[in-house]
């Protein structure tokens, strides 16, 4: 097991999403920022489906039960394992007993631990991804234990990746959005020749933005949403649907981010600034 | 069945939205329903997606695959033309009891006010109607009600509440609806039904399929008490009626 002894601000399971659902209105969830995970879990060879901790703003610190190895990425921590500072996109070697602890946030905002072979919490609507109206839980508590498989003997291929990590990126690759056409020039000028801060709205379900733009008076059908759809309000506003986020939606859908966009969206935190680019 | 014109456009790099004309009509739904059950039987079936109707839109998502749009948006017409041999799907009459004492619908005072009713006429004419289910989303489980009387319409509250009980049955503008869960919420609350629309126990967690009718029932509250525990404890089945094609 892994010891929660101290759990972070909002600290969940997640893996790649619950998929099949949608039509009963269950969102997709999982990892916020996919490519850092991708990265971390086939730094242990594990399956891209296999679950991680997911850590905001400020993480947690956790006792190993029982050797096996880790890997860390995403946001830069101060993070030590027994007192020693420790790296992102390396892989460690975890002993039973050893200590991992999360300091100081110093760049972006989602920090993953990925485990050899997944944490292995109770699967529901296939996913360990938690949600509220799904999962007992919506984060992880103090003293929770989270079982994981025990393993002392792997023999990896590589031992650390050398990224670009995006961290620094700010650009939004955007593809059109069904609605996008309701846009004027006017209205592409302000979304794509300006900059937008981050609203303190935001978190997994969606990232609001504060600057609007012209509003609107259309109104449409209620139809489907994803994760990186940006809904046009008729005030302006403009939301980033995440992981999270509502399977349907009655506002226009005028961009959608690609994937690499929404992993770089989930390490940006309130007052951060990003831009969109048409792909 | 006839063919509507459908319009398709990509939606991200693994969605296509598929449009029908921009109306809510029953005959829309069929059809969307009908090209639904078609793909899912004898089109999509080595592929990992996911089908959203919801009112006049039909959303195909790929879960691993990059969509080569100008292909499959040809490939789609093609199946949407050849879709008349698909067999129509068994839809529902849901029957749920709903408790509109005043414990539960703790705006129907001001709702009977404002609409110039008796409590006892409002809650005739939400009983009334076999509500359509045009689409599940927003929340899960929640269900988007078509066929709502003209007489029972009223904007949402003014201010919102923090805090709305899992089950409430709300009124707002021409919808009417039922909480799945609790959250905050600005319909204006006559009710609550005792029997969970989602569950994550069951194999398909929600018990109505977009399609399918929904007809609210009174109930006392000793009647709700009993139904709420018998529902928890998996021995209350919601009465179910087949309609026919």
């Amino acid at each position: 097991m892994l010891k929660v002894l101290k759990s972070g601000l909002y600290t969940t399971i997640q893996d790649s999403g619950r998929f099949g659902y949608r039509d009963n209105g269950v969102p997709v969830s999982g990892v916020m920022d996919t490519n850092t995970v991708y990265k971390i879990n086939t730094l242990l060879e594990n399956d891209v489906n296999d679950s991680v901790l997911e850590i905001t703003m400020t993480g947690p610190t956790l006792q190993f039960g029982k050797d096996t190895y880790i890997s860390l990425g995403g946001a830069k921590f101060e993070v030590t394992l027994n007192n020693i500072p420790v790296e992102n996109y390396k892989l460690l070697k975890i002993m039973a007993g050893d200590i991992l602890s999360y300091g100081r946030l110093q760049k972006g905002f989602r920090a993953y631990i990925a485990i050899k072979n997944g944490f292995q919490s109770k699967e529901i609507l296939g996913s360990r991804s938690y949600y509220s109206a799904i999962t007992p839980y919506i984060v992880i508590k103090d003293n929770f234990e989270i079982p994981y498989i025990k393993n002392s003997k792997f023999e990896p291929k590589i031992t650390s990746l050398k990224t670009n990590s995006l961290l620094d990126e700010t650009e939004l690759y955007v593809a059109k959005g069904p609605e996008f056409s309701l846009l004027n020039d006017r209205q592409l000028e302000q979304i794509f020749f300006r900059e937008f801060n981050i609203a303190p709205e935001n978190n997994r379900m969606a990232y609001q933005l504060k600057q609007t733009i012209d509003g609107h008076k259309v109104s449409m059908l209620t139809s489907a949403t994803l994760p990186g759809t940006v809904q046009f309000t008729p005030a302006g506003k403009l939301i980033v649907l995440m992981k999270d986020g509502q399977t349907t939606g009655g506002y226009p859908r005028i961009i959608q981010l690609t994937d690499k966009a929404i992993s770089i969206l989930s390490q940006k935190k309130s007052g951060d600034i990003v831009n969109f680019k048409l792909m | 069945m006839k063919n509507y014109f459908i319009t398709i456009k990509p939606f991200g790099t693994h969605a296509v939205l598929i449009e029908w004309p921009d109306k809510v009509e029953e005959n829309i739904l069929d059809d969307i329903l009908t090209f639904s059950n078609y793909l899912n039987e004898h089109c999509l079936t080595n592929k990992v997606y996911e089908l959203v109707p919801a009112y006049n839109s039909l959303t195909v998502i790929l879960r691993n695959e990059t969509i080569n749009f100008v292909a499959f948006k040809k490939q789609l017409l093609a199946w949407y033309n050849t879709k008349s041999e698909a067999k129509k799907i068994q839809k529902y009459l849901w029957r749920f009891p709903v408790c509109y004492d005043d414990d539960f619908g703790i705006d129907l005072n001001d709702v009977a006010a404002a609409l110039n009713k008796t409590k006892e006429e409002i809650i005739a004419l939400h009983t009334s109607t076999a509500y359509t289910v045009y689409g599940i989303g927003f929340l899960p489980g929640f269900m988007y009600l078509g066929g709502l009387s003209k007489a029972l319409e009223i904007p949402r509250r003014e201010t919102p509440r923090l805090k709305v009980l899992k089950g409430a049955v709300g009124l707002a503008g021409k919808q009417t609806g039922v909480y799945p869960q609790q959250s905050p919420g600005g319909w204006n609350i006559i009710g609550n039904c005792s029997v969970p629309i989602f569950n994550t126990k069951n194999e398909n967690p929600c018990l109505v399929k977009v399609g399918d009718k929904v007809q609210f029932y009174q109930i006392s509250k000793a009647s709700y008490d009993l139904t709420k525990i018998e529902s928890e404890v998996g021995i209350y089945k919601p009465e179910k009626i087949k309609i026919d094609a």
